[in-house]
């Protein structure tokens, strides 16, 4: 008996070499596979940072010096302010609506809640400029009443809304339905009010997949270009977000200010990739679909 | 579950949770206004111009070259995220690595690096001064400011699209197949070609769907590098802003119609393709 116990017996010194390719084929596609994503996805990230270090740290903390930097900053900080917390609030209420409850058309709702990803970035800036342009369905109400939708800040967030709309919903809406609705039907019966079995049992259910959802929304509402280059009308100092003077920066040839603005944007989408990861590896069974890795 | 007595018709199935009619219509409202309202106004303008205004903007050379573009390009790079795409999924679930999370954490890179910040990185390394630009030049390539920036822009932005739908499938995969397939006389390859791949190929389709579609749309990635020259470099999105900025709001109404439309049989294609594979294998 004891001898199957034995080293020469471990069954795990080849375990699988029959369903998996042999150690030199593994080492070349883990080679190309990594060499790949360093060309193609690592370097850009690298290339932002040292593009604005090029010229000395000095150069790099003097694009910072000017006004319209600040503007945007502040700009980009009120629209994310404005637009994550909106998302999280109507993810929330579509969730809650759509796992907890049957009705018919359900599946239609998701898709139309889906929609927004597959508009491209610039036609969901477009539609905002039909309806609000001078030439637009309600532009002409708009000028009558002196209020200022596009150009300006309402514009801006509503083209930001519409690009992350789907981000809190379609991941809280899996992760709602995979937890049933039990727990809140036991408070319930337990003499607990609507409010407060959701406050304390379904978001403790859902929080790292709220956080994880709030973590991605917040980073395309702050990195959103496409959009919100068509409603903003580029006027410096006002309506630039941080992506927008990034551009004009660019196109100015003014390229270290313009990387180190990049920078900070390239920083916030490093926070979120490993915040992001740092869900998935800890909270994989507490969010939609138990995302492992 | 038991059944409840039957009281009325409902438009919902009765259950003592509550708080159904505040969310759904909080939801429908929300969804309305912002979604489909907009969307709505698109249609209405674009449907102003009729069926044959649609046609004569996409006849229009210039839009017709830049839809080719858009649609072309992305075609191919959606082709090439999707083999590199299953190369680093398979790599990454079946291969153990140092640094293997690392990797797979860096291939969401293009969903959070804004794409304006994306656009003028890739500008500045394919540039023919630029760190990769110098060398493909020295080879007589020059990829920025031509359709092969486009391409690069496009792979980029689609690659985790690619990667993503396929991972959680290859993950899936009950190893004692490939075990029955070997044990049975398989080669590798044959193995993996008769046995592996063949429930993998609707991911691997889904992927490509979404990563074509991705590229059609993409503009801020693209715009830095692509160099913009009208019937050569110039995309379906730029076209919009432009015709935008001429205040030409019928035109840039029209294009977008186009591309919504095409998107949209992109999105009907998906669903068919998981149906069927739902039918054929069991699973999406």
């Amino acid at each position: 008996m004891s001898e199957i116990f034995s080293p020469a017996y471990v069954p795990s010194a080849k375990p699988d070499s029959v369903a998996s390719e042999g150690a030199a084929t593994r080492a070349v596609l883990i080679g190309i596979a990594v060499a790949f994503l360093a060309l193609f996805l690592v370097l850009p990230l690298i290339a932002v940072f040292t593009q604005a270090l090029s010229h000395g740290l000095a150069a790099f903390l003097d694009a910072f010096r000017e006004p319209d930097v600040w503007s945007a900053i502040r700009l980009t900080l009120t629209v994310a302010a404005i637009a994550v917390p909106f998302n999280v609030v109507f993810g929330l209420a579509a969730s809650w609506a759509i796992a907890k409850f049957e009705f018919p058309g359900k599946s239609l709702l998701i898709t139309l809640i889906d929609l927004p990803f597959s508009v491209s970035p610039v036609v969901s800036g477009l539609i905002y400029v039909l309806l609000f342009g001078s030439q637009g369905l309600f532009g002409g109400f708009l000028l009558d009443h002196g209020i200022e939708v596009l150009f300006a800040l309402p514009g801006i967030v509503l083209a930001t809304v519409f690009v992350t709309f789907p981000f809190v919903a379609r991941e809280l809406i899996p992760l709602m339905q995979e937890q049933g609705t039990a727990e809140e039907e036991a408070a319930l019966t337990l003499g607990a009010s609507g409010l407060h079995a959701f406050r304390t049992v379904t978001l403790p259910n859902i929080r790292w997949g709220l956080l994880y959802s709030v973590l991605l929304c917040n980073a395309r509402a702050m990195g959103e270009f496409g959009a919100v280059s068509v409603v903003s009308g580029h006027i410096r100092g006002l309506t630039n977000t941080i992506p927008l003077h990034v551009e004009i920066l660019y196109n100015e040839y003014n390229f270290v200010a313009a990387f180190a603005v990049a920078s900070l944007l390239a920083a916030l989408a490093l926070i979120t990739l490993v915040l992001k990861s740092v869900l998935e590896w800890r909270f994989s069974g507490e969010l939609a679909g138990g995302r492992a890795h | 579950m038991v059944e409840t007595p039957r009281r009325k018709r409902t438009f919902r199935r009765p259950s003592v949770i509550p708080g159904f009619g505040i969310s759904f219509g909080y939801t429908l409202t929300c969804l309305g206004l912002i979604v489909l309202l907009p969307l709505a106004g698109l249609v209405a303008k674009a449907s102003g111009l009729g069926l044959s205004g649609i046609w004569g903007v996409a006849t229009d050379p210039r839009v017709a070259s830049a839809l080719r573009i858009s649609f072309g390009v992305s075609a191919l790079a959606a082709l090439v995220a999707s083999v590199f795409g299953f190369l680093v999924a398979w790599v990454l679930t079946r291969y153990r690595f140092p640094g293997r999370k690392l990797v797979d954490a860096a291939v969401d890179l293009p969903f959070a690096l804004p794409t304006a910040v994306a656009g003028i990185a890739l500008a500045s390394l394919y540039a023919p001064d630029g760190l990769v630009g110098a060398p493909l030049a020295r080879l007589g390539i020059q990829a920025a400011y031509t359709p092969v920036g486009i391409f690069i822009a496009m792979v980029f932005i689609g690659l985790p699209f690619a990667v993503r739908t396929v991972q959680p499938l290859i993950a899936e995969i009950d190893k004692e197949i490939e075990e029955a397939s070997a044990t049975l006389g398989a080669t590798r390859i044959v193995t993996l070609t008769k046995v592996v791949l063949p429930p993998l190929i609707p991911a691997v389709l889904t992927g490509f769907a979404l990563a074509f579609a991705r590229g059609v749309g993409e503009y801020g990635s693209i715009i830095f590098i692509a160099g913009n020259l009208p019937y050569v470099s110039e995309i379906a999105p730029l076209l919009i802003v432009i015709k935008l900025s001429e205040f030409d709001y019928g035109g840039a109404a029209a294009i977008a119609t186009i591309m919504l439309g095409i998107s949209f049989l992109t999105l009907l294609a998906i669903n068919l393709i998981q149906t069927w594979s739902r039918r054929r294998f069991g699973y999406v």
